[in-house]
């Protein structure tokens, strides 16, 4: 089949992804809190996947589960063609890292920055002499654009932007293919966020890593993907390639998020029309019954409620969940 | 990026707070090469003892530490009567030795004196009601009370935080029933446990062969066994709630997401970060150690005679009070600056090492 002949062409294949966290409500009773439900995407090895959503969609627990940080109650998740699973994670954990969001407690403050970057090491045991292990770090900082005297320093002499590099040379130690960036440069300021994200292109090109790239910020999340997943509610509502997603988005939900992304000319502000959702997202515990989207959207017919609608394909790989549109 | 110079600023308005690039002068090449001069790049550690020799208190505190520490070393090798014999002249008991002031000699020493034109070691603290020597007594009560306290602080160390970090760590049910142990153990009465062990031990157990335990009797073994089981709870729960708020900071995961097992983790993560913590409630463990030694022997549950401790010298100097206060004030004085100054030296830790804590 031709499914099989795909397999190989992706590095990460995720294939109805579920995560769900029990929820104690009363005294005995558990509900589980579906924070990631069924979510399906591939990345290619050296591109990136964007993946947007608002707070709370569960964006970040999508990569924590890809990273088995969690638990995941269902799905599969194929690596270079490989399933994961709890026996061979270790092993895989050589090819996958992440990127924390906030570099400020993604640092041990005990630890200099010699050690922190060398702890995959460690723990992976890549490297024979001491000076070996020396010369790793060293090509590391170098590569993250750190200088060799920051070496035998703490995390808290650091600016966010450099504990950000820091962050990122740990992830790069054991020479990973695939990086799960958890908003990576939210927590920075708009200046450094550029350096940082030209940093994460020039890495991608040199060293041909794919990214997860985790963000709520659609420009940054544009500026960096190959291609973009949307998220509402813990699914995928829309998925297609960046300058595609961008010029003629389908979803409704896509259609609001990228209405709201500031247009830095004030003519051009004014002319364009804002979409704003009306009402909450609902709680993830009580999820509204077929599609997510429908309490907050405008096309919401009956069948919205009946069913959920599939990622179907319009032509170009451009998959929307939808049922109007 | 090179910033343009040549553009003019615009006009300065009044109570405008903009700044005026022409009053900036460039930096020369010596001042950028100041600039790359760091500061040595300090540890958490080194920051921490700075801060401890800046507080006066601390510095006092230690010093008392020191100067009794040396004391104890130093006295019994020097002093030439032994804590558990009859201060002897020319090999005759002497008898007319007892309950004397100090620095007070006796008849026999007197005469000793006389005949040979030397001079006697004194009797700093004078002597007790059986003629030994009370300043040798003290020091040797002092030795039992710190080693007591140090060894009952670093078990209850070594228990409390390897209990509290793997209760903290593990989480769920495990944290659950061990926190129910602790919660049990917390309310067991302890002065109870150590007299019925006490009674147990001296029943089963012989230690008078083992060289230190042996002088020190079995109630100072049931006493420190007491504190080894009961008296850690209190570590391993402050270990517990630390460890609870470490675990959720974000390297934790990073490590986690790297594949650190969970003792690395432990380790090399949380157990540093909460260092400072343990290390203060250690210092503070002592002095209460020693106190809970010393009221033992004041009700007579400590050290076998005739080893002294700072409790049972007070107990017996009790009797004499009206005649002999000296007996009474030095043991006092010296329970007083061991726990004074380990408390002071707990305090000041706490105030270099967690300055949040400070209030």
């Amino acid at each position: 089949m031709a499914e099989e002949n795909k397999k190989s062409e992706y590095l990460v294949d995720v294939r109805g992804l579920k995560q769900y966290f029990p929820v104690k409500v009363g005294f005995f009773k558990t509900i589980p809190l579906k924070a990631v439900d069924g979510v399906s995407f591939q990345i290619r090895a050296g591109q990136t996947l964007g993946l947007v959503g608002e707070s709370g969609c569960g964006k970040t627990t999508v990569g924590r589960s890809l990273l088995r940080l969690y638990e995941p109650t269902g799905g599969e998740f194929y690596f270079n063609g490989e399933l994961v699973t709890d026996k061979n994670i270790h092993q895989l954990r050589r090819q996958m890292q992440m990127v924390f969001q906030d570099p400020y407690s993604s640092l041990n403050p005990r630890m200099t920055v010699e050690d922190i970057i060398g702890e995959p090491l460690d723990i992976h045991h890549l490297y024979t002499t001491k000076q070996d292990r020396h010369d790793k770090i060293m090509h590391l900082m170098e590569l993250v654009g750190l200088n060799a005297e920051h070496a035998t320093r703490y995390a808290h002499e650091f600016s966010g932007g450099q504990r950000q590099r820091i962050g990122i040379a740990r992830a790069l130690a054991v020479n990973p293919k695939f990086i799960v960036c958890d908003e990576p440069v939210s927590a920075l300021d708009v200046s450094i966020q550029a350096q940082v994200i030209n940093m994460f292109e020039e890495l991608q090109e040199k060293l041909g890593v794919a990214y997860l790239f985790i963000a709520h910020d659609l420009l940054v999340v544009h500026h960096i993907s190959d291609r973009i997943a949307v998220m509402y509610l813990g699914k995928i509502v829309e998925i297609a390639d960046a300058d595609e997603l961008n010029a003629s988005p389908i979803h409704p939900y896509t259609l609001s998020l990228l209405s709201a992304v500031p247009i830095p000319d004030p003519k051009r502000a004014r002319e364009s029309k804002r979409i704003i959702l009306e009402g909450d997202v609902p709680s993830p515990l009580h999820m509204p019954s077929g599609c997510p989207f429908r309490t907050r959207c405008r096309y919401a017919t009956e069948q919205c409620g009946k069913e959920m609608p599939p990622l179907t394909d319009r032509g170009n790989g451009h998959m929307v969940a939808c049922w109007n549109k | 990026m090179a910033q343009n110079y040549d553009i003019p600023a615009p006009k300065k308005r009044m109570w405008s707070l903009q700044l005026n690039p022409e009053k900036f002068e460039r930096a020369t090449d010596e001042e950028k090469r100041q600039a790359d001069v760091m500061a040595e790049s300090t540890t958490f550690f080194r920051d921490g003892m700075k801060r401890l020799r800046r507080n006066p208190l601390a510095v006092f505190a230690i010093w008392i530490l020191i100067i009794l520490i040396a004391i104890m070393i130093v006295a019994p090798i020097f002093v030439p009567y032994s804590y558990s014999e009859v201060i002897t002249v020319e090999g005759v008991r002497d008898k007319s030795a007892a309950s004397m002031a100090p620095f007070q000699y006796s008849k026999l020493e007197k005469a000793y004196m006389e005949k040979y034109n030397v001079r006697i070691f004194p009797h700093i603290m004078g002597t007790d009601e059986l003629c030994r020597d009370y300043f040798i007594r003290v020091v040797y009560g002092m030795r039992v009370s710190f080693l007591v306290g140090v060894f009952a602080s670093l078990m209850v160390l070594i228990i409390g935080t390897i209990y509290g970090a793997i209760s903290g760590y593990c989480g769920g049910k495990v944290d659950l029933v061990m926190m129910r142990i602790v919660d049990i153990i917390y309310s067991l009465p302890d002065l109870l446990i150590i007299i019925l062990l006490s009674v147990v031990f001296k029943e089963t157990l012989d230690f008078s062969k083992v060289p230190v335990v042996g002088k020190l009797g079995t109630n100072m073994v049931s006493m420190l066994i007491v504190f080894g089981l009961l008296y850690w709870v209190g570590m391993a729960r402050l270990v517990r709630g630390q460890i609870l708020t470490i675990k959720e900071n974000e390297y934790v995961l990073a490590a986690k997401s790297m594949g650190a097992s969970g003792g690395r983790i432990i380790r090399k993560h949380i157990l540093p970060n909460c260092l400072s913590v343990i290390i203060i409630c250690t210092a503070q463990e002592i002095p209460s150690a020693i106190f809970t030694e010393s009221y033992l022997s004041f009700i007579g549950l400590g050290v076998a005679l005739p080893m002294p401790s700072l409790g049972s010298l007070a107990n017996t100097a009790r009797s004499g009070m009206q005649s002999y206060p000296w007996k009474l004030v030095f043991p006092a004085v010296a329970i007083i600056l061991i726990c004074l100054a380990f408390n002071l030296l707990g305090d000041a830790l706490r105030d270099a090492f967690d300055p949040k804590l400070k209030g």
